[in-house]
């Protein structure tokens, strides 16, 4: 039984009532904020949810509010769109996000790396123009998408108060 | 090369497995048939080529994605009596696997002779590059991939491809000529879907599908089945052809966290790191004493990583292997000599362990006339036709799942 329904571009989201990691996060979106799990064993934090550490094995955590902020680790861009509620979006970017929490932890080659699209301060998927100035490096902040009661979808805004480097972009635009 | 096998080592089964026999269907669009139709067709195909006779084949592998026919069915349209049978779910990165599982079950006495095959219509019925088309729901994973429109390899793998170009330095024109080295390989294949080369222009100019990757930088989706067989290399001898003995395998390797690999490690390293540490040490050699690669080429850019994490060149340096014309047919090291799934066809991996096969033997099927024993004579000529490599006596696969994931195979010839 889902626990969580909403749509989002046309798509039927649900969370299934047994999916209890999942459906505490996105609970917790839903509320705009943005949490992980913190292990009760070795104290990382991680993402995706997991049943378990990926470091230690520990199956216990507690959900930790974590800042929504970090720099665009690397990036793809859809020209070509598959899913057709995508199409009168493109270029979309489906973003890797380095958070600035437990950054270059455990190792130097390690970080949360959060999933999203380039979208507008409002939420919505970002026009060309602002696709053209986003790319390795660039700073950004979360932002919530509503797509049904109590159940929102974490997305990447350019963070309009950070100061930004200048993007690596793919050589040809 | 290195023969010397320590019986008392964990290495012990290097050089005692071959295969014996390979076949497939032609690449198709449209091939108008099932994907039992086509298995049987490639199963008969490797039985004829190896000369074997289906009582003589006990085992059989296959893998898929919901979208073949198991071996029940198959063996029982090519007479063969199974003792041990297994369907696994994969794409990409399979074919290794199940040869070092094939391995396995003979070495325990469960069967004697395993034949594997792969059996699809990648264009007509289940597309790669169509994945999630429908989505009339989305629940689980799905809601930190699909619904940001990440669901077909090209979309998840991009990150990884960009980030190379980022870490060091590899430009568009250098991924292309993976694409122009495979395409004036496929002019010399009669079975190649795409038999025209391109130019590294026509790749960069080509339309983009998912920055860093051009239409030209993605594979052909297409209609086939492929089969290999594998049995003891002291029953080897028996059959037709010059079997290719496996030195090393090496089966869906991974980097940390299956479940996201970007999470762990520079994203711009692949499964092959890993796996490099299985592949070579039971192979007895190194990159060094490989005379042909099949490095699988969903995309350009896999081919490029894979060849680099496996230590044919220093890690970074993937960009200038590609291109210095070292993968090139003439050159020191030919990858996908068959023109591979950019240009072959899409087997999820199958169809660059035949050619491999093939190469051991010294036996490519090609544009070169017949000469008086039958046999193709090889002119070496690879801007007239031949694709035959001079005295190849070690080949490697590098097999693809994901970034994540891969599978690998050292073969020697007979």
């Amino acid at each position: 039984m889902a626990a969580l329904n909403g749509e989002y571009l046309g798509i039927q989201l649900s969370v299934s009532d047994i999916d209890i990691e999942n459906l505490e996060f996105f609970r917790r979106c839903g509320a705009h904020e943005f949490s992980l799990q913190r292990c009760k064993g070795c104290g990382l934090l991680r993402y995706p949810p997991t049943t378990g550490c990926p470091w230690c094995a520990e199956a216990e955590s507690e959900w930790t509010p974590v800042e929504g902020r970090g720099a665009v680790h690397s990036y793809g861009e859809v020209h070509h769109a598959i899913q057709p509620q995508f199409r009168g979006h493109l270029p979309y970017q489906v973003l890797l996000v380095d958070l600035d929490v437990q950054r270059g932890i455990p190792s130097e080659h390690e970080a949360l790396r959060i999933v999203g699209n380039l979208v507008t301060p409002g939420g919505e998927l970002a026009p060309p123009e602002v696709v053209k100035t986003c790319g390795i490096g660039t700073r950004v902040r979360m932002v919530y998408r509503d797509v049904g009661e109590g159940f929102a979808l974490p997305q990447w805004t350019i963070d309009e108060g950070a100061s930004q480097p200048t993007p690596w972009r793919y050589a040809q635009e | 090369m290195a023969n010397d096998i320590e019986a008392t080592a964990p290495k012990f089964l290097r050089d005692k497995y071959a295969i014996i026999g390979v076949g497939e269907t032609p690449y198709m669009r449209g091939s108008g048939r099932t994907t039992r139709a086509m298995a049987t067709w490639a199963v008969r195909n490797a039985m004829a080529d190896a000369g074997i006779k289906p009582s003589e084949v006990d085992g059989m592998l296959s893998y898929q994605a919901n979208d073949s026919t198991p071996s029940p069915v198959v063996s029982s349209d090519v007479g063969i009596r199974l003792n041990f049978y297994m369907d696994v779910m994969g794409g990409g990165s399979s074919t290794e696997a199940l040869v070092g599982i094939a391995i396995g079950v003979i070495e325990a006495g469960m069967c004697k002779t395993v034949v594997v095959f792969r059996s699809m219509n990648g264009f007509t019925g289940v597309r790669m590059g169509a994945t999630g088309r429908a989505a009339p729901s989305m629940g689980g994973g799905a809601l930190f991939s699909a619904i940001y429109g990440q669901v077909s390899p090209a979309q998840s793998f991009s990150q990884t491809f960009m980030r190379h170009m980022h870490d060091y330095g590899t430009t568009p024109e250098q991924i292309a000529m993976v694409k122009v080295f495979h395409s004036r390989h496929a002019a010399n294949n009669p079975k190649a879907y795409y038999k025209t080369p391109v130019t590294a222009e026509e790749v960069v100019n080509s339309r983009m599908i998912v920055k860093p990757l051009h239409l030209l930088d993605c594979c052909v989706e297409t209609d086939n089945a492929t089969a290999i067989i594998i049995t003891r290399a002291d029953r080897a001898y028996d059959y037709r052809h010059t079997p290719a003995r496996i030195l090393s395998v090496v089966g869906r390797c991974g980097k940390p966290r299956g479940d996201m690999h970007y999470q762990a490690g520079p994203i711009s390293t692949v499964a092959g790191h890993y796996a490099k540490d299985i592949l070579w040490p039971n192979a007895g050699l190194g990159p060094e004493e490989v005379d042909v690669t099949g490095s699988y080429d969903a995309f350009t850019f896999t081919t490029m990583l894979q060849l680099e994490d496996y230590g044919f060149c220093k890690k970074g340096d993937g960009g200038q292997y590609v291109s210095d014309g070292t993968i090139a047919l003439g050159g020191r090291r030919p990858n996908n000599t068959s023109g591979g799934h950019l240009c072959e066809g899409y087997t999820h991996g199958m169809n660059m362990v035949i050619e491999n096969v093939r190469q051991l033997r010294g036996e490519i099927d090609d544009y070169c006339p017949a000469g008086a024993d039958g046999k193709l004579a090889h002119t070496y000529d690879y801007g007239a036709g031949c694709r035959q490599v001079r005295d190849v006596n070690v080949t490697a696969n590098l097999g693809w799942a994901m970034p994540g994931t891969g599978s690998a195979m050292v073969m020697r010839k007979g």
